[in-house]
């Protein structure tokens, strides 16, 4: 029966529910003090991990996330959430690190694990990228199957069947082993981290490497100019009776 | 996460996401672990429980499915050992978790502390044997317990309790009954304290008895001003024969084990009042910095900066009384009761007044039950009350400085 190995890539983003306010200068966003938790995307591709195990087709599911210390709490709930054990391949506080970089750690553990699946969020909550995946499956030269609502081990373990959310609406793919996969919204519902896995996860084995040793080394190439708020909501235009509308819109345009 | 915030939020309630975010305070001093049961107990009531408090206050829902998700998480037992299905944190740990449930939905997390406070009874005051047969089906909440000591005739002169166990071979014979009983009536497993020998504090014991026992049957449903999402009734126990293998402890224990529940049930009433008087600050945050009345947000005030400063110094305050407690209590230092006294006196009445503050910032729109405030203040008022009065407390205390 398949034994496979996941590999999941995890990232710690400002959490989803904070008033993102941008800082004095407008060169980034207020991180300091602020709530971080996983990416909601990667919760869910750590879900869909660690049910392939419980369901017999995968054996071990490592995380993995590419960052500043602070994300060794993260990795913590990946362990409490079910993974086997952590991978962090740290970089320097302040550090600019890119799907880049993140995909040439990825891929660099995916080859040192002997991993058959990578799994990931289909894209960060802070940045939007939506390219991680899709950069590693390049890297390793494996198949790919992004925006993922269904994933199906075939018998064997061979093969995965990948059902993507595309703009025309549900397409599914067939991949050979090794693959990666990125995960969409409705994939799965993540667990809740249980009282007693909480516990069981301090015991899982959390590995901190240089991200550099594994070929993440910050390298960055983009400069951001700038970060501003969106433009604050206009007045609207009281008008007296239904004509009066329809000739509104069509004045502007809208109609 | 985020699947489950975009549903929270489609039930109308913002302020569910809101509410998981700790504030640093919150966190100050706590393990990484401590952070994660925190999280996780934020999270499940952000999202299982805040979207249903009204409607749980308004129909009066005893939530048994929302409390069987939350005992899947470990929450059914979480200071009851893990050989009968607990999970074997510290008080402590305890603590954190009730006041993070609190935020969804404090009279819920007050019953699930009571049934708590139950479940370790029978975990440490009972023989092997009860302890198999009651706990494992009390942590997975696929039974709820209720905690029986008040009577009409004793409130806090608790130990001048009449109800009678007439020892009959090998059973006693019920007869009284208990007032007030949470759960009373829903619940499956009573933890009942009556009288086995003579009077006062020395002539009672405990005995866990269940639902179904001929001779036991309960009054009418009370109307209360909160904790609605549990049943309070009169628990009537008529000729009620159990057997002498349901007693927990010796004969004349039995108000020893009631105390010592409750010790542990003051920091866990204290915690919940945590819990409201934390929502109920960013509630009144999000209000201020929203309103606007003379052409300007409310927070432009500073009257009400200055007040929103004071309730959340009394927040804190209170906080570090009930943690101190907690710690106290688990390293079994001998001032623990009486640290549990005082922090239940002090949280329960500063979280009121926190609670009352929040409302008053909200306006007229703090009296609307559209607004979750009011089921804050009126769901802590009674934890002034219950658990033993914030009067009976000043006793404790009053008696622990003055006999030495």
């Amino acid at each position: 029966m398949a034994a496979l190995r996941v590999l999941v890539g995890v990232k710690r983003v400002i959490d989803f529910a904070v008033k993102v306010r941008v800082m004095p200068g407008g060169q980034g966003v207020q991180t300091e003090g602020v709530k971080h938790s996983m990416n909601p995307f990667c919760e869910i591709a750590l879900e869909e991990a660690v049910r392939l195990r419980e369901r017999g087709g995968a054996a071990e599911v490592i995380a993995a996330a590419v960052g500043t210390s602070k994300c060794q709490e993260t990795l913590r709930t990946a362990l409490a959430m079910g993974a086997d054990r952590a991978v962090l391949a740290e970089v320097a506080a302040g550090a600019e690190v890119g799907p880049r970089e993140v995909a040439a750690v990825l891929a660099e553990l995916a080859r040192k694990h002997r991993a058959d699946l990578v799994l990931l969020g289909k894209q960060a909550i802070d940045d939007d990228c939506n390219q991680t995946g899709q950069m590693v499956a390049a890297l390793l030269d494996w198949p790919q199957g992004t925006f993922a609502s269904q994933l199906e081990l075939e018998e064997g373990g061979a093969a995965v069947r990948v059902q993507r959310e595309v703009d025309g609406g549900l397409e599914t793919l067939r991949l050979r082993l090794p693959a990666v996969v990125t995960a969409d919204l409705r994939l799965n519902e993540p667990r809740y981290a249980t009282l007693p896995n909480i516990m069981k996860a301090k015991k899982k084995p959390l590995e901190v490497v240089a991200a550099a040793e594994l070929g993440g080394a910050p390298n960055p190439r983009l400069k951001v100019l700038g970060v501003s708020e969106p433009p604050g909501r206009q007045g609207g235009v009281r008008v007296d009776d239904v004509p009066a509308l329809v000739a509104q819109l069509r004045q502007s345009g809208c109609v | 996460s985020c699947t489950r915030a975009a549903q929270a939020q489609q039930d109308g309630v913002a302020a569910a996401a809101v509410l998981s975010l700790p504030q640093p305070h919150t966190s100050a001093g706590l393990t990484e672990e401590q952070k994660e049961f925190q999280k996780v107990a934020l999270d499940f009531a952000a999202k299982e429980m805040a979207p249903h408090m009204a409607e749980w206050d308004e129909k009066e829902i005893f939530p048994v499915e929302t409390m069987r998700k939350a005992a899947q998480l470990g929450f059914g037992g979480i200071y009851v050992k893990p050989d009968v299905g607990g999970s074997g944190l510290s008080r402590l740990d305890t603590s954190i978790i009730f006041e993070a449930l609190s935020t969804g939905c404090t009279s819920t997390t007050a019953y699930m502390s009571i049934h708590n406070m139950c479940a370790w009874m029978i975990d440490t005051f009972g023989n092997e044997e009860q302890r198999h047969r009651f706990c494992p089906s009390l942590c997975s909440m696929e039974k709820f317990a209720s905690y029986c000591l008040t009577e009409p005739g004793s409130g806090s002169d608790a130990a001048s309790l009449l109800t009678s166990a007439k020892r009959k071979g090998d059973t006693y014979v019920l007869n009284g009954s208990k007032a007030f009983i949470s759960g009373g009536g829903d619940t499956d497993v009573y933890v009942v304290m009556c009288r086995t020998g003579g009077p006062g504090p020395k002539g009672i014991s405990c005995v866990v008895l269940e639902k179904g026992t001929p001779g036991l049957s309960f009054g009418k449903k009370e109307k209360k001003v909160g904790w609605n999402s549990q049943p309070t009734r009169a628990v009537i126990f008529e000729d009620c024969v159990v057997p002498v293998g349901n007693r927990l402890g010796a004969e004349g224990q039995g108000f020893n084990i009631a105390m010592k529940g409750l010790n542990g049930g003051r920091i866990n009433i204290a915690s919940c009042s945590l819990g409201a008087a934390h929502a109920s600050v960013l509630l009144a945050q999000e209000h201020l910095t929203v309103r606007k009345q003379f052409g300007e947000p409310l927070a432009s005030n500073q009257y009400l900066q200055f007040r929103l400063a004071e309730m959340a110094t009394r927040l804190v305050a209170a906080r570090l009384m009930v943690r101190n407690a907690a710690r106290a209590l688990q390293d079994g230092r001998e001032d623990a009761a009486v640290l549990c006294s005082m922090a239940k006196l002090f949280a329960t009445d500063e979280c009121f007044a926190v609670c009352n503050q929040a409302l008053q910032m909200h306006g007229g729109y703090g009296y609307l039950k559209d607004y979750a405030v009011q089921q804050f203040v009126r769901d802590i008022r009674v934890h002034q009350i219950l658990e033993g009065t914030n009067e009976v407390m000043r006793m404790i205390v009053a008696r622990n400085l003055l006999q030495g």
